[in-house]
């Protein structure tokens, strides 16, 4: 089919409703409840400065929690011969099949006063550990939540791998570490920064995870957009303000972290 | 590279326990005679009972099945039209349209969310003061939404395999005579239709599964399957969307397992069928 005209359909539908709704979501930011250009949405968003920090610190910490995690388990299945390896993608991907918000809920039940986690610890005489509506809780739930999304880029591009490479490296004398070192690891650097991007975009914005495992007064920035728009405090242009900075910032984290990740493969390989 | 140890299986052993030991949980606790959570009170099926006769689950299953049938169905022919008609496109309009295609995927979901829900409600009060008329956000908002953020997945699941088609089979077509749309059915689509059905899959899944951006779109009037929970998570889920999700998780396992035997079955006659080939 030689005919572009196919795609207008969608290009039309692109222009309505990803195209304007980020334009009408920036004149939000700018405007005041009576239309007019105004940048008081911008100054009141200093009194969430805190809320701003939470997020992208317990995001960043999930995220680094889930690469500890979730590259060695890529680098042990992808070595996995035989039907692990054939069922990996599946093993990893089954348990996105249940809601997530359910199994988010699961873990506050683990983690309650009297739950499962606790009433283990007290057979031994140990606790109970104030766990649920904890920052620690809300980042358990980002890193079980987000851990797929780590370990299927990572799994796919070392499966990936030509196999001759290693044996290469392996014929030039070079021990299973660095093998590791300057093969395996170098090549998988481009699954692990998609990873990173697919499990901290998720963590930074999430409000459900934090409003079910970090109880109700535990603010982060998805919460806040949430009172903005539909919640409590309704103020649909200061919610428009803030998830435009998230915005903004995520997508300077993403640039950064490509640029640097770009450079470090060109400087390794 | 070496093949793992008693360590790392023990590792990989444990990652998978930490997946699915809230499952597990849950699809007990579904058995539970009891409402509470923290008492086993024998094994019951009084939930999965009680579940078909809730009509405020079965509605809000009913308009999640519903509009992700329909999200995928729709944006698996507006993805693929697109992305065949992108490969058309001169480079730099070619740019344009594939960035501006990504970005539902980037952005977080509660952006795409709550800048949809503000074009929606701009949109509506303008149509409501011109033609006098009472529409709210509900199904249709839903449903925009949903195809929205399922198109740029099923473009990015068709590409590739257009990628790989061969310019010259259609160009073959042409001149053996055949023409347009015909071509395109006998030659170009049974070339790229695994990546078609995948793209179908995974909208499918994704609506299924979405939470964030219906919270925002779907109105006050219409709830899918993901808001009644996470509305009953802030206080108590009730049991019986414990028994809801065990028999939808069964099905998934099972659609799964079937797909998997036909794969091995088909690629165990194709083995056979090139020995006896070879054999003779």
């Amino acid at each position: 089919m030689k005919s572009k005209a196919i795609a207008y359909p969608y290009v039309g539908w692109m222009a309505l409703f990803v195209v304007a709704p980020i334009l009408i979501i920036t004149l939000y930011a700018f405007t005041s409840g009576d239309r007019e250009f105004t940048l008081s949405n911008f100054q009141d968003m200093s009194q969430y400065a805190s809320a701003f920090g939470r997020s992208f610190l317990l995001a960043a910490v999930a995220t680094l929690i889930c690469v500890l995690i979730g590259y060695p388990m890529a680098y042990f299945l992808a070595r996995e011969t035989g039907w692990i390896h054939r069922m990996a993608t599946m093993l990893i991907m089954l348990p996105m099949w249940m809601n997530f918000l359910l199994r988010t809920y699961s873990w506050k039940f683990l983690l309650e006063r009297n739950g499962l986690i606790n009433s283990f610890f007290g057979l031994f005489g140990l606790g109970p550990f104030q766990m649920i509506d904890t920052h620690g809780a809300i980042v358990l739930g980002m890193v079980y939540n987000f851990l797929p999304y780590m370990v299927l880029p990572i799994f796919s591009v070392i499966t990936k791998i030509d196999h001759k490479v290693i044996e290469a490296a392996q014929d030039l004398g070079a021990n299973n570490l660095t093998v590791f070192r300057r093969v395996i690891f170098p090549l998988s650097l481009p699954g692990v920064l998609s990873g990173i991007t697919m499990v901290f975009i998720p963590s930074v914005s999430t409000f459900a995870i934090s409003r079910l495992l970090g109880g109700s007064k535990t603010l982060l920035l998805g919460n806040l957009i949430d009172m903005q728009i539909i919640g409590t405090a309704y103020n649909p242009h200061l919610g428009s303000a803030i998830s435009l900075v998230m915005m903004v910032i995520v997508i300077i984290c993403m640039a950064v972290m490509n640029h640097f990740g770009d450079g470090e493969q060109g400087v390794s390989l | 590279m070496k093949k793992n140890g008693m360590p790392s299986r023990l590792f990989l052993l444990l990652c998978l326990l930490f997946l699915y030991a809230p499952i597990l949980v849950l699809m007990a606790f579904s058995f539970n005679g009891s409402v509470s959570k923290a008492v086993w009170a024998g094994f019951s099926l009084k939930w999965y009972l009680q579940l078909f006769q809730n009509d405020m689950i079965l509605d809000a299953l009913w308009v999640t099945l519903a509009v992700s049938a329909l999200a995928a169905v729709i944006s698996t022919l507006l993805g693929t039209a697109a992305a065949i008609g992108f490969r058309n496109m001169r480079r730099r309009s070619r740019t344009v349209c594939l960035t501006i295609n990504n970005i539902p995927l980037t952005n977080a979901d509660i952006i795409t969310g709550v800048s949809m829900m503000l074009l929606f409600m701009l949109a509506l009060s303008g149509l409501n003061g011109l033609f006098g008329l009472k529409w709210k956000m509900g199904f249709v908002t839903l449903l925009i939404a949903h195809i929205t953020f399922d198109v740029p997945n099923v473009i990015l699941s068709v590409m590739p395999k257009l990628r790989q088609l061969d310019p010259n089979i259609y160009e073959a077509a042409q001149d053996l005579g055949d023409h347009g749309l015909h071509a395109f059915y006998k030659v170009i689509l049974p070339e790229i239709m695994p990546g078609v059905i995948n793209g179908l899959i995974i909208a499918f899944t994704l609506s299924i599964d979405d939470f964030v951006i219906s919270y925002f779109t779907a109105g006050s009037g219409t709830q899918t399957l993901s808001m009644v929970i996470y509305s009953m998570a802030k206080k108590r889920v009730s049991p019986e969307i414990n028994a809801l999700s065990t028999l939808m998780f069964l099905a998934v396992v099972a659609l799964m397992v079937l797909v998997n035997l036909r794969q091995t079955r088909q690629e165990k006659r194709a083995k056979r069928q090139q020995e006896n080939l070879s054999a003779q």
